[in-house]
């Protein structure tokens, strides 16, 4: 019966063992909805064995919000953009290793050396993917809290989504996915060219759409094609 | 594919010099002075940025250059490549101190879209972004610019919004709600016309049909991000864009008590008595801004969840409504928090949501906000929410351990949640068996995770079943994969088995009737009485996997949570639980999985804790008497766990005395004495065969001092122990000894001996020495209890030793 639900005023709220939401809200606004880098780079080709293995390499970022230095910019720009690079290296071979932990415990051989078929009409269809927790610290500074990380493995490259720990997972995983299949288009990634690192300005044009200042977007499918009708246009196809 | 080809680009990028760098540079320089933005140019930008953003460190441009490429970004003529360009290379090499972006003259809202990450990138000040913030809101206040141009306000707002939430003004932020609430309610519901359309050449363009639904029907209600045309119009695209930012938007400005009064206050501002089932559109008109956004959110949070009815034909679209029904019930959340006037519509929304998708897996990840709400809310409405919780710990972990992604959701939703799930949420400790098999699927991906959520599992009465759980958790993980392997056929319609043959593969065995129980028990979903001894066959049977990658991953990430199980239990355990632990301790180093490394690593960690739980409650070494000398008095022991028996052998010898339980009898001590005298004999007797196993001189000595402590405590024991410690001399002078123990054990053995057959010659102070009382051996001098003796015995030596003169020769050399 409808009418007889009594609500009880907030003051019986604010007895429920909770964090104090009210207060949290500015920390869980900042990081509703925002992605804090995107990051492509190689897979380590764990499968070869004798000679070595090139390192895990970068072979895009883009960091949506610069970590503000404490007390407005007072540490050494270089030191800063050092420590940034390294930070995003530091998840970088994370995403590595946890890809490769999650294809050995599935029984997949991690990739081939051989390029995948260039016909492969669906590469993420069976891409590894996941998700794990950035503790405060580490990489990035305890001030700002916890991160999550999502990655998608394909072939050889791994895509990586930095975001706050509030983020919708869903969203973030859909956005993913746009834009790792948009780039895999534009830029040829499962073909043999070095076009991801000659031609970032397209990575910066799908980006600036997919993800426009880290914003994840609820884009059906209709608006992901308006959007890489216009990112054509932009590249000049 | 990453070749070696582009390896080298990236190294030639790197490691570029500097005066090649400046000559690159001055050519770039010379083709945008002349205002040449052809391919050569373009190409020569791509390739610039690649060098400023391949490396770790900084590339600083000179100041003219950076002025130049400042001036071909603001340019009208550029195009949009070489505009992201030129933004892009100022991003990656900003800061630079005398670099002026003068945004505030920028119309062209595209261009400060791409000004603004240079700003950030520049360090920009609070007063600076609070700017930027106030020029977008200025923009979205009047008439918006035409055509895409408006796309690139909100993005910008929302990230001003994160990093200056205090930039806006009440006013502004009253406004923007208004504006908002159009955007989301008000968007047109026929299609866009495509833009390049040129309807001088066709003149006779189609008409726009309506906006679709996901499944191809024509859209019932008004526009949100489930509705599905060819084209979009402008309004449509920033009610896509509002719905993006809602949440935070709500989250920042949603709640404020300055004027959104509290939900009884807002019947009067209704002016009528607002009936908890609906608030009606018709006289939200009359709201307060901030509230009508509430109310209209609301709405369209609901709309969105009644869209996700409808079958997408297009997996994307599928994908996206769920990310949608997890938004809407977040939002909802939000809401709830800040009016609870909405939590009756709310609960009664999401129990029909609830019903209508638990029975279908591929929804699994949109529980978790549902049991979020119910949790933050149920208590408020006083409506039962057990099922709910019941249905996302018993159904989904065992259902979709195997997912990833859900996984890390789940374990985030309970680490999120960990304070609320002690003092109210039992089916969460009811359901450990089942929370585990994430871990034993996942396990390099979630042990950090499990280290915040294993303590709070683990109580008084949970403790000994979760112990034999992380024990089996790499069983589990086997069982897990044979379960997941197993064909699921429905039982009527397998082939029976012959109950009488053994099962010959693991499959097999998970229908064998016979087997089944055990795998039953393993794939529990709750906390449950059990024997974890009886699993054995089960280990047995599950041997083939032991060796695959997942389970041994699984295996490596036990030693790390049994020592944190550890530490948590010492904190409650009393002397029962403790004595129980230990009991399960000295059982389960039996009955482990076979998996590679795995008991060496598991051994380590029991041996180390052993004596902590010893420490804390003594007494459980008389209570476990008869399982404490079965362990000690087995040979194989030794050889296969040594570190156990060790410390075993130590407790005894520490423990075993009425000092620490009144109930430990002389009687006692001889039969402790009896079995740990016939463990020395065993191992360091000559046998005439050639070969001596090798013992460690450390399990020689932890022996030699516990039978030494036991004697001190039962003193008709000294002659005997005196003897045959006498006999060790022969022992380690022995031809065979000496080829296989290196100088320095036979020293160490010797020396040992020795000090512990001066020391027992004046029982007293034996006594005193080896069971020290409390008061003495509180202030301990030494930091290592487990093998050597306390300060005062070495005193004690020397002073025997001198006492005795050279003579004795008590210590070669």
């Amino acid at each position: 019966m409808p009418g007889a639900v009594v609500l009880r005023p907030r003051a019986a709220l604010a007895g429920l063992p909770r964090k104090d939401e009210y207060s949290s809200n500015g920390e869980e606004a900042s990081s509703a909805a925002m992605v804090h880098a995107f990051i492509v780079h190689t897979l380590r080709s764990w499968g070869r064995s004798g000679d070595e293995a090139p390192p895990c390499r970068v072979l895009y970022s883009r960091v949506f919000s610069p970590e503000r230095p404490e007390g407005g910019g007072g540490r050494d720009p270089e030191k800063e953009r050092l420590a940034q690079k390294e930070r995003i290296l530091a998840v970088a071979r994370q995403v590595d290793s946890v890809c490769k932990l999650h294809l050995q415990a599935a029984g997949r051989p991690t990739w081939e050396p051989l390029a995948p078929a260039p016909e492969d009409p669906s590469p993420l269809q069976d891409a590894p993917s996941g998700a794990f927790r950035l503790p405060p610290g580490d990489p990035f500074p305890a001030a700002e809290g916890e991160r999550a990380v999502l990655w998608l493995g394909v072939h050889s490259v791994a895509f990586a989504l930095v975001c706050g720990p509030q983020e919708n997972p869903l969203l973030a995983e859909c956005a993913l996915r746009s834009v790792a299949r948009s780039l895999l288009d534009h830029l040829h990634l499962l073909g043999s060219g070095s076009e991801v690192l000659l031609k970032a300005d397209r990575t910066e044009a799908v980006l600036a759409r997919f993800l426009p200042h880290g914003q994840l977007l609820f884009l059906n499918d209709q608006f992901v094609a308006g959007i890489e009708r216009e990112v054509a246009a932009a590249l000049g196809k | 594919m990453y070749t070696a080809g582009t390896e080298s680009f990236l190294r030639q990028a790197r490691e570029i010099q500097d005066d090649e760098l400046k000559k690159f540079i001055s050519r770039i320089h010379s083709f945008l002075q002349n205002q040449d933005l052809g391919s050569e140019t373009i190409d020569c930008l791509q390739r610039l940025l690649l060098i400023v953003s391949a490396t770790k460190y900084r590339r600083k441009l000179d100041s003219k250059f950076v002025e130049l490429l400042q001036t071909v970004l603001y340019l009208p003529k550029s195009s949009e490549q070489v505009q992201t360009l030129c933004a892009a290379i100022l991003r990656e090499t900003s800061p630079y101190s005398d670099l002026s972006l003068s945004w505030d003259k920028i119309q062209d809202t595209r261009l400060l879209s791409l000004v603004f990450p240079i700003m950030l990138a520049q360090g920009s000040k609070m007063e600076d972004i609070e700017a930027v913030g106030q020029h977008v809101v200025k923009i979205l206040e009047g008439r918006l610019p035409e055509g895409p141009n408006a796309r690139h306000l909100l993005p910008l707002l929302s990230k001003v919004i994160s990093l200056a939430p205090a930039s806006l003004n009440e006013d502004q932020i009253n406004l923007l709600s208004k504006r908002m609430v159009d955007w989301l309610r008000y968007a047109s519901v026929q299609q866009g016309v495509p833009q390049t359309s040129g309807g001088f050449f066709n003149p006779r363009a189609r008409q726009p049909g309506p906006i679709a639904e996901v499944d191809g029907t024509v859209a019932t209600d008004f526009f949100t991000v489930l509705s599905v045309g060819q084209y979009y119009t402008e309004d449509q695209w920033l009610n896509m864009q509002t719905f993006s930012i809602l949440r935070k938007w709500l989250l920042c400005y949603g709640s404020d008590g300055a004027n959104s009064p509290n939900s009884d206050d807002k019947s009067e501002v209704d002016g009528s008595i607002v009936s908890m089932v609906s608030v009606t559109s018709s006289s939200s008109r009359l709201l307060p801004p901030k509230e009508r956004l509430r109310e209209k959110a609301f709405e369209y949070c609901q709309r969105l969840i009644e869209q996700c009815n409808r079958r997408a034909l297009k997996k994307a679209d599928a994908e996206l409504q769920k990310a949608c029904l997890v938004e809407a019930i977040t939002i909802m959340d939000i809401i709830c928090r800040q009016d609870s006037s909405y939590v009756y519509r709310s609960l009664s929304c999401l129990k029909n949501l609830h019903s209508r998708i638990s029975g279908d897996l591929s929804y699994a990840r949109v529980l978790l906000p549902i049991a979020q709400f119910f949790l933050n809310h149920s208590e408020t409405a006083a409506v039962d929410s057990e099922a709910v919780y019941k249905h996302l710990f018993t159904k989904v972990p065992a259902q979709l351990f195997h997912s990833p992604m859900l996984a890390y959701e789940f374990i985030q939703f309970c680490r999120h949640n960990l304070p609320l799930f002690a003092e109210s949420v039992s089916i969460f400790h009811q359901n450990t068996p089942n929370i585990f098999k994430f871990l034993a699927w996942n396990s390099p991906a979630l042990v950090a995770e499990y280290m915040d959520i294993l303590p709070a599992l683990l109580g008084p009465d949970t403790a000994l079943e979760i112990f034999h759980l992380l024990l089996d958790l790499p069983c589990l993980a086997a069982a897990l994969d044979v379960q997941l392997r197993s064909p699921q056929t429905p039982l009527s319609e397998r082939t029976p088995l012959d109950p009488s043959s053994k099962p010959t593969t693991c499959q097999e065995a998970l229908r064998h009737p016979e087997y089944r129980g055990l795998f039953q028990y393993l794939l529990r979903a709750e906390l449950g009485p059990g024997e974890p001894g009886r699993l054995a066959p089960a280990r047995q049977l599950l041997g083939s996997v032991a060796t695959s990658p997942r389970v041994v991953q699984c295996a490596e990430s036990v030693p790390v949570l049994l020592q944190l199980f550890f530490g948590v239990v010492a904190k409650f355990a009393d002397g029962s639980l403790a004595s129980k632990l230990v009991l399960a301790m000295l059982e389960r180093s039996d009955q482990l999985y076979e998996v590679p490394g795995f008991k060496t690593e598991v051994y380590r960690v029991m041996s180390s804790q052993l004596p902590v739980l010893c420490k804390l409650h003594p007494s459980l070494v008389v209570e476990l008497s008869k399982p404490l000398l079965e362990f000690s008095g087995t040979v194989t022991n030794i050889q296969n766990k040594e570190d156990i028996f060790t410390h075993v052998v130590w407790a005894i010898g520490e423990y075993a005395s009425v000092l620490h339980d009144k109930r430990c009898t002389a009687e006692q001590i001889n039969k402790f004495f009896e079995v740990l005298e016939a463990m020395l004999f065993e191992i360091t007797q000559l046998r005439p065969s050639a070969t001596v196993p090798k013992y460690s001189p450390r399990i020689i000595a932890v022996l030699m001092t516990a039978l030494a402590k036991l004697a001190s405590r039962s003193q008709d024991l000294i002659p005997r122990v005196s003897l045959f410690l006498s006999k060790l001399r022969t022992f380690v002078q022995s031809p065979a000894v000496v080829a296989t123990y290196n100088a320095d054990d036979a020293e160490a053995i010797l020396t040992r001996a020795t000090e512990l057959m001066n020391l027992l010659k004046m029982p007293s102070v034996a006594q005193f020495v080896l069971t020290p009382s409390a008061e003495v051996s509180s202030p301990r001098f030494h930091r290592d209890t487990h093998t050597s003796l306390p300060l005062a015995m070495k005193t004690t030596s020397r002073l025997l030793e001198g006492g005795e003169g050279r003579g004795a020769g008590s210590v070669p050399g």
